[in-house]
């Protein structure tokens, strides 16, 4: 069974490399079963499209 | 470098005008001394960059329409220099150099967050964030976001700021910095762990319970 180190790597490295099948399904069955894992994988890729938006021009702040 | 070409006006341009104001200028060249010699690790290299950026900035102002991402443009050229400079040269510096700082780090960060049996401690679990758009709007979550990057441990910072500011690929980012792509990945994981505790600890949380 993957533990949540384990899982919140991967879902990291979902941002940098494919995951193999294997890899999937093991996260998969782990996110379906802890919210924790589940919530840090959606902050993952919050994190990205802020860093993106940050660099970008945060134009956003301005859109209002 | 400003007095080098006084045939452009500020009323030709008028976003030209900042870069007649001292203190926005400082500031702005300050900030991208430190952005370029975290990512290319030579000073001189470093202030180089930033004077062509600045310059390059200067001379298409007019080609430049809003004032006020002025910095984030500047940042953008600045960016595109730096990524020249890393790919021109191979880096020597040894990446674990740099595994310095105050803040935690490597198993210390790891221990902090995790239990034992690799299940997360529980005052670390992930809280839910609101949609990320409202904060994204609000001036003050960019200073928490920048404070946060700034208290990243040195290495960390500086290969997250290639792979999701410069966009370097990950390949391209081992190859310049003589590192392998697991100890790559590890780091930028840390790094994120890192960055998403602080996020959450200054922004998230702090607004929940503030409000």
């Amino acid at each position: 069974m993957m533990n949540c180190k384990e899982a919140t790597q991967l879902l990291s490295e979902k941002l940098d490399r494919p995951l193999d099948t294997k890899e999937k399904v093991m996260l998969g069955v782990h996110t379906a079963m802890c919210s924790s894992c589940k919530q840090f994988g959606r902050q993952m890729e919050d994190i990205r499209s802020l860093a993106k938006q940050y660099s970008k021009g945060k134009q956003t702040e301005e859109k209002k | 470098m400003i007095e080098a070409n006084p045939s452009l006006s500020a009323s030709e341009a008028p976003n030209a005008a900042l870069f007649y104001d001292q203190e926005f200028m400082e500031s702005l060249r300050s900030q991208m001394v430190k952005f370029a010699t975290l990512q290319v690790q030579d000073a001189q290299l470093a202030e180089d960059a930033v004077q062509e950026a600045m310059l390059s900035a200067y001379q298409n102002i007019d080609k430049f329409g809003r004032q006020a991402a002025l910095k984030t443009w500047v940042f953008s050229i600045l960016k595109n220099k730096l990524i020249d400079l890393l790919r021109k040269e191979k880096r020597t510096t040894v990446a674990s150099q740099l595994e310095n700082g105050p803040n935690l780090q490597g198993d210390a960060l790891m221990d902090h967050l995790f239990k034992e049996n690799g299940h997360w401690q529980k005052s670390e679990r992930p809280q839910k964030w609101d949609d990320p758009d409202h904060g994204v709007e609000n001036e003050h979550f960019w200073r928490v976001f920048d404070a946060c990057l700034t208290a990243l441990p040195e290495k960390y910072g500086r290969f997250f700021m290639m792979r999701e500011f410069l966009e370097m690929a990950t390949p391209e980012i081992c190859h310049n910095e003589d590192i392998s792509v697991s100890s790559l990945n590890v780091t930028l994981y840390r790094a994120r762990l890192r960055l998403r505790e602080c996020l959450e600890d200054n922004w998230y949380q702090a607004k929940e319970s503030g409000s």
